[in-house]
């Protein structure tokens, strides 16, 4: 395999040229949409990545910090007359906040015992955010103010494309970075074996943490991206499907691998508009799919696929 | 100087007393080695010194310093590193990367640093892996270092592992049998590993059941028999009491033995 294949700039290049160049395919707006779907989903699925895949702690409650920054930027500003790039900074606090205080107990769990736990902690979020309806509207959901700043107000589908795709190359680009550095080894290290790390000093509780935050807030920046592209918000965002769906992306995509979860999030966002014309059975396929290419790409697309390459260069 | 000393440990995992009144010191630079049957209680001494488990009395100083109950890192930051028996060594990393994870404690982890990889990380990077490359060398594994630590032969990994513990700087080494399933051109390698380590200054504490590797290299054995002490000293005062005998192979098979 040529040295520079999988390289971190390799990827960014790759990455930006794509978000650039396929607009050009777009025959219509409705696609603008579609991929800025995809972009803000694979913005909260690489943090996950990074608790799931690098730390590999599980967490089944994500979606809660989604609908935090969601709420964020539909609250401060309908509420409170924050504008809304303030709201989304102190949604992505009080994300950071939670995750911090909520991470402390709850990560010394393990394995099934710290998936059910995350489980509540979304669930929990859900609530709140269904029954506090004078502030959130309830299950009928809220609208959300346009995003401005300087004057400059965002909307249309093809302004919203431009910034998911550009905060997608930045998220992507420290999700990157991670992996090679002292913080990136001790998070994959803990994950592999956590005797060994705590032996060679590493402090796993304070990592965990680490990750389990910087996780929320990729969750919680995506959810108000969302928000304010949607120009709409319910509670489904913070809810537990929405939680499994970004699980879904990471695993499926890959674990521990940051294009796996850009690919995973595209995969699960497009295959839904495709199966469409399938009408009664989308579901059924979808379901099919996901199965079947778990099935046969265990370790997920992107890991599967690079290996295959690999031979193939190599031969 | 005595760097670690463990004094009348005790723990006892339901109601039975797993290591009972147990205490040993070691010296830098010396090699003491712990022996005895298997169940004696020689790898529950080594997890309750390197803070893995709460001994229920007792005990342990590091450099004069009581460290009895401190967590594993915090232990490993004044100074502790171990192997272990069964294999702990971080599959899915590079070996150079496994070293690398070694000198966690003598690097500067600053988490924003690492997100937005400053310079300074990449620079740190740059050492870091030139100490582990080094240390991979010094183990012989130079030439496997951008290998999956996954991929290595069971003989590597251990070394492997023994390259991460010195990776710490360590002032004492706890080995937990380095040379368990090695054949003996490996048993040799990890001899002369052990002696280099020695020689160092660090101080090393062995567990090992190869008698040959622990009679040729110990300046000192601690013998234990079902989590008590039995006897201590010299390779030679150990291999002369029949007692140590006894508690291998029983009283019959001991009187077997001398006959023989």
């Amino acid at each position: 395999m040529p040295a520079w294949f999988g390289h971190r700039s390799v990827t960014l290049i790759v990455l930006a040229a794509i978000v650039v160049v396929l607009p050009l395919l777009f025959p219509s707006s409705y696609y603008f949409r579609v991929a800025s779907l995809v972009w803000v989903s694979a913005f909260a699925a690489i943090g996950l990545n990074i608790l799931m895949g690098q730390a590999g702690q599980v967490s089944l409650g994500h979606a809660g910090f989604f609908g935090i920054g969601a709420y964020a930027v539909a609250i401060g500003p309908a509420h409170l007359g924050l504008p809304s790039w303030g709201a989304l900074l102190i949604g992505a606090v009080i994300s950071a906040a939670s995750a911090w205080l909520v991470g402390r107990p709850i990560l010394r769990l393990k394995g099934h015992y710290l998936a059910i736990a995350t489980l509540g902690l979304g669930v929990l979020v859900a609530l709140v955010i269904t029954t506090e309806s004078r502030w959130t509207g309830g299950p009928d959901g809220m609208s959300v103010a346009k995003l401005s700043l300087f004057g400059w107000r965002a909307s249309g589908s093809s302004t919203w494309y431009w910034i998911s795709g550009g905060v997608l190359v930045v998220g992507t680009w420290i999700a990157l970075n991670l992996g090679e550095t002292p913080t990136g080894r001790a998070l994959r290290a803990l994950h592999d074996s956590e005797v060994a790390a705590r032996v060679a000093g590493i402090d796993v509780a304070r990592f965990k943490l680490q990750a389990f935050v910087i996780a929320a807030v990729y969750a919680s920046l995506a959810g108000s991206m969302l928000a304010m592209m949607n120009g709409f918000i319910n509670p489904d965002q913070a809810g537990f499907l929405h939680s499994v769906e970004l699980v879904t992306m990471v695993v499926l995509g890959g674990l521990g691998s940051v294009v796996g979860s850009i690919v995973g999030a595209a995969v699960l966002i497009t295959l839904p508009q495709v199966l469409t014309v399938f009408q009664e059975y989308e579901h059924v396929l979808l379901g099919l799919i996901i199965i079947v290419s778990m099935i046969f790409m265990r370790d997920g697309i992107v890991p599967t696929a690079s290996r295959w390459l690999a031979r193939r260069v190599r031969v | 100087m005595t760097i670690l000393a463990a004094s009348n440990i005790g723990i006892s995992f339901g109601g039975i007393k797993a290591i009972d009144g147990v205490s040993f010191a070691v010296d830098a630079g010396q090699i003491l080695s712990i022996i005895g049957p298997n169940g004696a209680g020689k790898t529950t001494l080594f997890n309750v010194v390197s803070g893995l488990y709460e001994a229920d009395q007792g005990r342990v100083e590091l450099v004069g310093e009581d460290v009895t109950s401190l967590a594993p890192d915090m232990l490993a930051a004044r100074g502790l590193s171990r192997t272990f028996q069964n294999l702990q060594i971080f599959q899915r990393m590079t070996a150079a990367e496994n070293v690398m994870v070694g000198r966690h404690l003598r690097e500067t982890c600053n988490l924003f640093a690492d997100l937005f990889r400053l310079p300074s990380v990449t620079r740190q990077n740059r050492a870091t892996r030139e100490a582990a490359l080094a240390l991979l060398d010094g183990v012989g594994l130079r030439g496997s270092a951008d290998q999956l630590a996954g991929s290595l032969p069971y003989g590597a990994c251990k070394r492997l592992e023994i390259a991460r513990a010195l990776a710490a700087e360590p002032r004492v080494l706890l080995l937990d049998e380095p040379a368990a399933g090695c054949n003996a051109v490996e048993t040799e390698e990890i001899d002369e590993l052990v002696r280099r380590v020695a020689a160092k200054g660090i101080a090393v504490v062995l567990v090992e059941h190869d008698m040959k590797l622990v009679m040729k290299i110990s300046d000192r054995i601690l013998v234990l028999e079902r989590g008590r002490p039995l006897t201590e000293g010299t390779p030679r005062e150990v291999r002369d009491n029949p007692a140590v005998l006894e508690a291998y192979l029983g009283k019959h098979g001991a009187g077997e033995a001398a006959r023989a």
